[in-house]
């Protein structure tokens, strides 16, 4: 039986007990609902949630230990010989036997014992089934049944659903904050481990990167040095370029939007503008690649300049431009929330609108502007298809825009794509850099936003 | 005589050439057109109003309001909500060109210089014109650079000890120097709401304007501040001259010498504030400051 046909059962349970708990509370009272202490709706509501949580409650608890207990059972039916390998042995014969239960393809020829174990895992697998079926609906129906049964006209029904609403929504919300966590611990942790091969130090304070490792003794041109500073300098070159092009189009963009354009026109060009927000980055990546940068190695050949095909120029000024929507519109709304009162003030004095919008606007509105930036910052350093495909793989350790030069994400897409063995250093260091990375964005978006908080308090 | 097409179609004749006889003759005329009852002209006016109409859009805010300003008075306007008393007052320094929609016709005149004629300088008009709103908007900025935004703007002040004079001065007459004098260089959004009114109207004065037009200034101040700012409105009746937009009849009835009285657009009737509180000619004005309406 398929869960997915169990939890549709369910819910068509939860409909009836919805309906039955309805039909008893307006029973009750003969149809009186104002003798009701709550709508006949919640009442129905209570019903359907004692028929469904349980039951479904039941069903996780089940299908979470289900596997466990099973491995079990089929261990101890094993030969001894087999129950005394070592664990990794003994889980990929284990493997072999689900696999078999379920018509997988196998690793290793079917003997006796193996067929033995694969039926007796399909059989249990069946009788926990058909048990977690039968359990499950027989608690639903209990429930909504002894629900149904408690209705009384005084019952406090709707306090109870809402209480029930209120802790759904708490645990939505959680959910997220713990997935984050989440993340962030299997990040932490897997770069503890990196950092229990290659010292921190080197990691951090390193000027070179070259993260082939050698599998074999006697390889060439595989040194597996780990320092960080060339690739966190080629982000920061990157980003600041992308930040030299993007903030002050973007800015500029806002200031008109906010206080010249007519309504008219910025009906119609700011959702162009916005436009730009919503081009996927692998788009603005091969405009990178094969548009922008040519033209600029082009110009800078008819200029007498070396410029790099890949050059950290090329790449960060399409992230410029990825980025000015983002600014644009972050000091827009900032701008737009100076009150108007300001404006009227400047106005009313005989000032001009650049001299209202640089004396009185801008200073108002710079501490949200220098948030938005802040947050357009964090988001140039976490951007990875436009310096993938636009940005060198040479880890070069320079200032000059012309050069190629790495980024911090592009190293953990190429450490991390392919057939990789995760227990390498090469590998792991893909989880140190995210580290690294994932600590400076947030302390970013932590500043921005306190930034932005800050100066949100200021006009109520 | 030479003759200028409104934009609203209606032709007028310029103001500039016409001699006080015409002017006279003209009023006349309008008198016998428009609604209003009362004196709308005073002896020594420092503006003068003429067939004001105003649009937002297609609708029409403002019908047919001729008006005088007289030099070192106080003028209060006085009117039910949306009657268009505030909209008239922001005719008189083109705050209405911030809106995009509003279109103002007729003829403003400040000294014999009609003010919507496009050779003006709306710069230097604000500056002779100056403007207090109904809420304090003080800059986010020092009280001492809140009142030096519009010496620094304007290029008034030769040196830094100039500067520091007008400063002083302003302060003075808006009656906050005594409490502010320590502290020019706190934040002026930190003063109290009756300061922050105060400061509005220091910042105001700093620029020396002829004209100081107040939009219902004390509609968000305590009964003291009230007190404070009316006070203050009294004595810069001195070097000034006054146009305040009031809900309060009170108010109205305290600081000034010329009350005119707004209803749905047009001005109802205008003259000496004693005569519209104690003797109003029309049924309107009389309702209204009888309580009966509004």
């Amino acid at each position: 039986m398929q869960f997915s046909t169990l939890i549709l059962v369910l819910l068509c349970f939860m409909v009836l007990a919805y309906y039955l708990g309805r039909r008893r509370s307006l029973n009750l009272v003969s149809g009186r609902v104002r003798d009701l202490h709550s709508l006949p709706s919640y009442y129905g509501m209570q019903t359907a949630l004692w028929c469904g949580i349980p039951a479904l409650l039941l069903f996780v608890i089940w299908v979470s230990f289900e596997g466990a207990v099973m491995t079990g059972l089929v261990v101890e039916g094993l030969p001894s010989e087999i129950q005394n390998l070592p664990v990794e042995r003994l889980n990929l014969v284990l493997n072999d036997i689900r696999n078999l239960a379920q018509g997988n393809i196998v690793s290793r020829t079917v003997d006796e014992t193996m067929q033995k174990a694969s039926d007796h895992y399909a059989s249990l697998k069946k009788i926990s089934h058909t048990a977690l079926f039968v359990a499950t609906l027989a608690l639903a129906t209990m429930g909504g049944l002894w629900a149904r049964q408690s209705i009384t006209h005084d019952q406090r029904a709707r306090n109870r659903v809402e209480k029930a609403i209120n802790f759904f929504l708490v645990s939505s919300s959680s959910l997220a904050v713990f997935t984050t966590i989440g993340i962030v611990l299997s990040v932490l942790f897997e770069a503890i481990r990196f950092f229990q091969q290659i010292p921190i130090t080197a990691f951090i304070f390193g000027l070179e990167w070259s993260p082939q490792t050698a599998i074999r003794a006697d390889q060439v041109g595989s040194s597996g040095v780990f320092g960080a500073i060339p690739l966190f300098a080629g982000t920061f070159l990157i980003t600041l370029i992308a930040m030299v092009v993007a903030v002050p189009i973007g800015l500029m963009s806002a200031i008109y939007m906010a206080e010249y354009a007519s309504k008219k026109f910025r009906d119609l060009a700011k959702p162009i503008l916005e436009v730009l927000a919503g081009i996927p980055t692998v788009v603005y990546g091969f405009f990178a690649a094969l548009t922008v940068a040519p033209f600029f190695r082009d110009m800078g050949a008819s200029l007498g300049l070396s410029v790099s095909s890949e050059s950290a120029l090329a790449a960060g000024v399409v992230m410029g431009i990825m980025i000015i929507p983002f600014v644009s519109s972050l000091s827009d709304d900032v701008i737009n929330a100076v009150p108007q009162s300001m404006r009227d003030g400047s106005y009313g004095l005989g000032a001009t609108r650049s001299e209202t919008i640089r004396q009185v606007i801008m200073p108002a509105a710079l501490p949200g502007i220098v948030g938005g930036v802040l947050l357009a910052v964090s988001r140039a350093i976490g951007e990875t298809m436009i310096v993938v495909m636009a940005a060198g793989l040479s880890a070069n350790l320079t200032a000059n825009p012309l050069e190629a030069v790495t980024t911090v994400t592009v190293q953990i897409v190429t450490l991390l794509v392919g057939d990789q063995e995760f227990d390498s250093a090469k590998t792991l260091a893909a989880f140190a850099l995210a580290l690294v990375l994932f600590v400076i964005t947030l302390a970013l978006n932590m500043i921005a936003l306190y930034i932005v908080r800050k100066y949100r308090e200021q006009y109520e | 005589m030479e003759e200028i097409v409104n934009q609203n179609g209606a032709v007028t004749e310029q103001l500039d050439a016409a001699t006080d006889a015409e002017i006279d003759m003209r009023l006349v005329r309008e008198n016998h057109r428009s609604e209003t009852v009362g004196e709308m002209t005073v002896d020594d006016p420092r503006m003068i109003c003429r067939n004001v109409d105003v649009y937002y859009g297609d609708k029409q805010a403002i019908f047919n309001v001729s008006l005088d300003i007289g030099k070192n008075q106080v003028i209060a306007m006085i009117g039910p909500s949306g009657c268009g008393k505030s909209t008239f007052l922001r005719c008189l320094n083109r705050m209405n060109d911030t809106i995009d929609i509003c279109r103002v016709t007729g003829v403003i005149k400040m000294d014999n210089q009609d003010i919507y004629d496009s050779r003006l300088d709306v710069v230097s008009l604000r500056a002779s014109v100056g403007m207090v709103f109904q809420k304090p908007n003080p800059f986010p900025k020092s009280i001492f650079d809140n009142v030096a935004y519009g010496p620094r703007i304007h290029g008034l002040s030769d040196s830094d000890t100039h500067l520091n004079e007008i400063i002083e001065r302003s302060l003075h007459k808006a009656g906050l120097w005594d409490e502010v004098k320590d502290r020019l260089d706190q934040p002026g959004t930190g003063l109290s709401g009756g300061q922050q009114q105060r400061l509005c109207i220091a910042r105001a004065i700093a620029v020396s304007p002829e004209v100081i037009l107040m939009d219902e200034p004390c509609s968000a101040l305590d009964p003291i501040a009230t007190a404070k700012i009316e006070e203050l409105i009294d004595e810069l009746r001195e070097n000034y001259t006054i146009a305040i937009v009031t809900h309060s009849m009170q108010q109205a009835a305290r600081v000034s010498q010329r009350t005119a009285y707004f209803h749905l657009g047009k001005l109802i009737e205008v003259g000496e504030t004693d005569q519209i509180f104690t003797a109003p000619r029309h049924k309107l004005t009389e309702d209204y400051i009888t309580g009966r309406f509004g």
